[in-house]
């Protein structure tokens, strides 16, 4: 189905279409690079010190040699580490505790008004208790963004479970199907694109949350690199670090669409025309 | 009756915190009991401690939401009502939207220093991307009889936009402000935590390197309560705003 209704929609040869994606990419990239322009252009000016604003080519030239050095692959490589590792626990945790809350009471109970308080809380204020309790490395840092990324799937997948079509569930009750199979074969699937919007929530917040517990414990990565930087009043390496980590960021968040599109292929969502 | 059932879990909670520290199956080291946390706030609040830097602290997240709510939803509103802004902020948006605003951190207090100039600057950096998302998918969601009415009865372009955009761009505005605000929450905790003078942030962090821990454990809880307080406050304002909506 899928399938018949793109080819109908683009009927184009393949060459058009490439060039017209090539164009379209160039044009929606003309205000980044003005942007970098206009960076340039004022740190030249002289209207702001270099020290408030190095010029960009520098930032870039420091980039680079941060990547030559290796020192870039290093801290992005642990920065997305404890990000991703994070957030692999409290999606596979916050997806769990969300299925267990909506199928038994206990449960629900048990968690509900902690997951209610506890989910508009700033959760990095307990930064320094964790850092108390788990010391300065890696432990601690996955911990805090586990204890951040984890609200928005329990959230998400409470929403989405209670969202599911009843009709769904009656008629695979009704074809005598097991409750554990209703549970993989009905409620998940069902559920599973709303799921998926409270993981792509958590996403940032694990990368940000990961960023600023490096900034607080120091040590390697991209948050650690740029406080070290700052206290060295070495602000191209300061401005190095907001561009990597934006990178990183963008990255991340458009893998994380991907992801979305693929496994939701077989959603009416993929049909429609993406909006962002 | 029914809301003290609801919330009957934290109560077992708190009563459990209390009661694995005095039988000492943790250090009181790691973790104060609660009935000292308790005195030590009570103190803070008595010597004024928590109170100036509570204020100095929510003044900081409330300008700068303030600002990033006026600018981010006029920029929303723009972006989908000229398609030249669009053209040229849309891609701006989508490269800074996903970026950690942490990372800003540093360079806020490059610009204008340890005190409040740099959180405000942060917090409205930071919270301005998710109003101006909202408010430009609410204001590109607004029905287009409705604009072809108005302007059918005589409205002008800006009365049009004032009255019939921005009131059905409300809802997912607001939507993005609940965003921005516990943004906020988590901005202004992160800098005040990693430099500062004053504010919460700091009081959490100067109390945890004294090894007071009885009172950074307050601090933390106060703050933690402060963003849950300031969501359930947003959340009945919302009810109230949208009374008109069915």
């Amino acid at each position: 189905m899928a399938r018949v209704v793109r080819i109908d929609r683009n009927p184009k040869p393949h060459e058009t279409q490439a060039l017209h994606a090539i164009g379209w990419a160039l044009a929606r990239a003309l205000p980044v690079v003005a942007l970098a322009l206009c960076w340039e252009a004022l740190a030249l000016s002289g209207a702001v010190t270099p020290f408030q604003l190095p010029r960009f080519s520098v930032v870039l030239a420091r980039i680079w040699t941060d990547a030559v050095a290796g020192d870039l692959v290093l801290n992005a490589a642990l920065t997305l580490y404890r990000a991703l590792t994070g957030f692999a626990i409290a999606a596979t945790f916050g997806i769990v505790l969300g299925i267990a809350m909506s199928r038994n009471l206990a449960v629900r109970w048990l968690f509900d008004p902690v997951v209610s308080v506890g989910f508009p809380m700033p959760k990095i204020a307990f930064l320094p208790v964790i850092m108390l309790w788990l010391g300065i490395y890696d432990l601690s840092k996955i911990a805090m963004v586990v204890l951040d990324a984890i609200f928005p799937v329990v959230t998400a997948t409470l929403a989405a479970i209670a969202g599911v079509d009843r009709h769904l569930l009656w008629s695979a009750r009704n074809m005598g199907a097991s409750e554990h199979e209703v549970v993989w074969q009905i409620v998940l699937p069902a559920a599973s694109p709303q799921i998926m919007t409270g993981l792509q929530v958590a996403l940032p917040i694990a990368l940000i949350v990961a960023v600023v517990a490096e900034m607080l414990m120091g040590g390697y990565g991209l948050g650690g690199a740029m406080v070290h930087a700052s206290r060295f009043a070495d602000s191209p390496g300061v401005f190095a670090g907001i561009v990597e980590i934006a990178i990183v960021g963008y990255v991340l968040i458009k893998a994380m669409m991907l992801v979305r599109r693929r496994l939701l292929i077989w959603h009416q969502e993929s049909l429609a025309p993406s909006t962002v | 009756m029914s809301t003290l059932f609801r919330y009957s879990p934290l109560l077992l909670l708190a009563a459990g915190w209390e009661l694995i520290v005095r039988l000492g199956l943790v250090s009181q080291l790691a973790l104060p009991p609660l009935s000292h946390v308790v005195l030590a706030w009570v103190d803070m609040i008595r010597n004024g401690e928590l109170v100036s830097n509570g204020v100095s602290s929510l003044w900081r997240a409330s300008a700068g939401l303030a600002l990033a709510v006026a600018v981010g939803a006029a920029l929303g509103i723009a972006m989908a009502w000229w398609r030249a802004a669009n053209a040229a902020l849309g891609p701006l948006v989508e490269m800074f939207y996903p970026m950690p605003k942490s990372a800003l951190i540093p360079v806020t207090v490059l610009w204008l220093g340890f005190g409040d100039g740099s959180k405000i600057l942060l917090i409205f950096l930071g919270c301005m991307l998710p109003v101006t998302l909202g408010a430009f998918n609410g204001a590109r969601g607004c029905d287009e009889a409705l604009v072809w009415s108005a302007r059918c009865l005589g409205a002008s372009h800006v009365r049009v936009l004032w009255d019939v955009v921005v009131p059905s761009a409300l809802p997912e505005i607001l939507n993005g402000v609940r965003t921005a605000l516990a943004l906020a929450f988590i901005l202004l905790v992160s800098s005040e935590l990693i430099v500062a003078r004053e504010g919460l942030g700091y009081l959490i962090g100067y109390l945890g390197a004294n090894g007071t821990y009885d009172a950074m454990f307050a601090v933390v809880l106060t703050v933690a309560f402060l963003g849950f307080a300031a969501d359930r406050a947003y959340q009945a304002l919302v009810e109230r705003l949208l009374l008109w909506r069915e």
